[in-house]
């Protein structure tokens, strides 16, 4: 599919996810070819490689020969990750400084949609044929030619302020009005600006505008050494952080070769699982409280809490922040430890289920989450939607299963998949994960080996690259890391969840009431800080 | 109904008492709260919370004050949806370039006599992202701030803890 001049990237790790170049203009066939088979877009990013050294055909090969060979080090590299039966497989290609374009996938692939203009306005590569044309995640104040990831790019510099506006879809019309909300919330929650079209009360459509948050999170890794990086991965999106830690330490162990022992790798797991059920707990109970029953919220935020203080107790960190490490994890378990979590799942399982028969025989609650808020399983294959949105959309979705890493190949997750895409079937798939979880947790513990707790980590070889997929509790996040010609990072491209998911809301909103978009909003709980980076 | 009824009396109230060592801090902050928040605002001290670029780690935490555990509300706190009718400002960080307008116009938002709390790491100094095109740092650089509780993220005692010390 990919044609005879494709060159596999030997430079990239893990060799089960095969990384191709294929010349420039080869590359919209291939494209082509992979929406033919029904393959989804994962990610789309670009890169500066100006500074690079080594050509592909050498990678992996001859390294220590580093030489200045035509055609190296020119342009900007447009790569593109792509999801088919289970696997994985990365195609990208190289576009020279002089004419930065690359044609668009908008058409052929909805994510591409966002990611495309996202690569415009952060890099500076012009996608061709793309039908909007506007800036995303920089906003209209920042000067044109600023674009952060290029490497001549003086992150340190304050930006200027310019003129611009950013230019809302419209819908005109007799009684037709606007609402715009935000970026600051009426709630404790992040900030981004939502911009309604209604009739009275119907949404006849809502645009998203983000990027409120963006840190320069993927700049700022370029700054950093592999070791710190893996703390500002576990605050790329606060309540993610195990699984963004992780994701980051397993691309970096994939570049270096490091495999962790059994026991990191089951406590890893551990950690994983119990944040799943920290954010879903506490979700169920915020959704519950939006169609105004409290009760819930209230029941379900003391489990969260109980959840939260054992970590405390046992891991050092309400949040388990900077607990996963490259090679390892920072703390360990004792055996009193260990029969602590397993005392509390079993509480914690009796708690649960009668919450969750009052939720599931409550009339009032029935009625404002069912049918609202729909995803069409077609549309949510459409949007290239993952995790438990995906999920609850008739997409059975979870890198746990598909892509295993241990111990998940031994202990295998319960995939629960529904079709309704309304609001209930995002918290029935949840609630099923909980009690999954709880038993996950329960048969990590039984068979925790003895082991150390961290390895030694070497630093990764110069111009390679990894890859790693970690199922958070949102879904599948995606981390793709580069290191540069002196072996530091050179890129970090980082794809949360949130990244494919907050378009769904857009589309799920269609032919509801303005009052219930929190709730819809809710049921989707998608990161803003992880989206805006 | 029954089954919400049987919940509600199985389950009592679970504010408080908590662990040893966490109940004497709670219960002390506490105390030491609801006699500043009575002497000095009428017995109601309103918050609004403001997002200004963290990772959503501090969000959480300031939920948490409002569970049954913490349960916040009993000292006078209450959480507002406008900043109109807030006595503090809580902030959590870094600034954003992408916030800073929005952050600015809150705070103008906010009638005087106001209180500004920088919250977390980030909200002090900018934290992991320090200062660049897109982070501007600390709360502290964009407007006026009279408290800081430090924390990555601070926990919810912390944060009640550095609440008491601001207004006593």
């Amino acid at each position: 599919m990919l044609g005879p001049d494709a060159i596999r990237d030997e430079g990239h790790y893990p060799e089960t996810v095969p990384s191709f170049l294929v010349p420039r203009e080869r590359f919209i066939e291939a494209a082509r070819g992979m929406k033919k088979v029904g393959a989804r877009l994962v990610a789309e990013w670009a890169t500066d490689e100006r500074v690079m050294k080594i050509p592909l055909p050498f990678k992996g090969r001859d390294r220590p020969v580093l030489r200045e060979v035509e055609g190296v080090g020119m342009g900007f590299g447009i790569y593109t990750c792509f999801f088919l039966d289970s696997e994985y497989i990365i195609i990208s290609y190289r576009i020279p400084l002089e004419d930065p374009s690359f044609p668009s996938l908008t058409k052929k692939f909805v994510p591409a949609f966002r990611f495309e203009r996202q690569m415009r306005s952060l890099m500076g590569v012009i996608p061709v044929e793309h039908p909007d044309p506007r800036p995303w995640i920089k906003h209209e104040d920042w000067p044109e030619d600023a674009w952060p990831l290029r490497k001549d790019f003086d992150p340190s510099r304050p930006m200027p302020r310019v003129k611009g506006e950013y230019q809302w879809i419209r819908a005109e019309g007799e009684g037709v009005y606007e609402i715009p909300v935000g970026p600051v919330h009426a709630g404790i929650i992040e900030p981004g600006h939502f911009r309604f079209q209604a009739v009275g009360e119907d949404i006849l459509h809502l645009e998203e505008r983000l990027g409120y948050v963006h840190k320069g999170i993927e700049k700022r890794f370029e700054a950093l050494s592999w070791i710190e990086g893996v703390r500002l991965a576990g605050r790329v999106s606060g309540d993610t952080t195990v699984a963004h830690a992780l994701a980051y330490c397993r691309a970096l162990e994939a570049m270096t070769g490091c495999v962790p022992q059994e026991r990191v790798l089951r406590l890893r797991a551990l950690m994983l699982e119990r944040e799943r059920i920290a954010n879903h707990l506490g979700d169920i109970g915020a959704i519950c409280n939006d169609v105004a029953f409290t009760f819930l919220l209230y029941q379900f935020s003391r489990l969260r809490e109980v959840v939260l203080r054992t970590n405390a107790k046992l891991f050092g960190h309400r949040l388990m922040m900077d607990r996963v490490i490259p090679g390892g994890v920072t703390v360990d378990i004792t055996p009193e430890g260990r029969e602590e979590i397993l005392r509390e799942m079993e509480w914690m399982k009796k708690e649960f289920e009668r919450l969750v028969i009052i939720y599931d025989e409550n009339p009032s609650l029935e009625d404002r989450v069912r049918d609202a808020g729909v995803l069409l399983p077609e549309d949510a294959r459409e949007l290239g939607v993952v995790g438990f949105v995906a999920r609850a959309s008739g997409i059975g979705l979870d890198c746990r299963v598909q892509n295993p890493f241990p111990p998940y190949d031994q202990i295998i997750p319960k995939m629960t998949v529904l079709n309704s895409g309304d609001i209930h079937a995002r918290v029935w798939v949840r609630i099923e994960e909980i009690r999954d979880s709880l038993r996950i947790i329960g048969e990590i513990l039984k068979g925790l080996p003895q082991g150390e707790i961290s390895g030694r980590f070497d630093p990764p070889s110069k111009e390679g690259s990894g890859f790693a997929v970690v199922e958070g509790w949102r879904g599948e996040i995606v981390y793709w890391l580069q290191s540069g010609p002196r072996g530091e990072i050179n890129r970090c491209m980082v794809r949360d969840p949130s990244s494919v998911n907050w378009i769904a809301v857009e589309q799920s909103i269609h032919g509801n009431i303005v009052p219930d978009f929190p709730v819809c909003n809710k049921s989707f709980n998608q990161s803003y800080s992880g989206h805006d980076l | 109904m029954l089954r919400i009824l049987h919940q509600i009396f199985r389950t009592g109230i679970v504010t408080e008492p908590l662990p040893a060592g966490v109940e004497e801090e709670i219960k002390e902050v506490g105390t030491g709260l609801e006699e500043a928040i009575r002497r000095r605002f009428q017995r109601s001290l309103t918050i609004r919370a403001v997002d200004a670029g963290s990772c959503n780690g501090c969000e959480l935490e300031i939920h948490a004050l409002n569970n049954p555990i913490y349960n916040c509300e009993r000292f006078g706190i209450h959480f507002t949806a406008s900043p109109r009718f807030a006595d503090m400002l809580l902030v959590t960080g870094p600034v954003t370039r992408n916030m800073e307008i929005a952050l600015k116009r809150t705070y103008n938002a906010t009638p005087p006599p106001k209180l500004v709390v920088a919250v977390g790491d980030c909200g002090c100094n900018g934290g992991i992202f320090g200062e660049s095109y897109a982070s501007l740092g600390g709360i502290g650089k964009i407007i006026p701030v009279d408290a800081y509780i430090p924390g990555c993220p601070p926990r919810p005692a912390d944060l009640l803890r550095g609440i008491l010390r601001i207004i006593s």
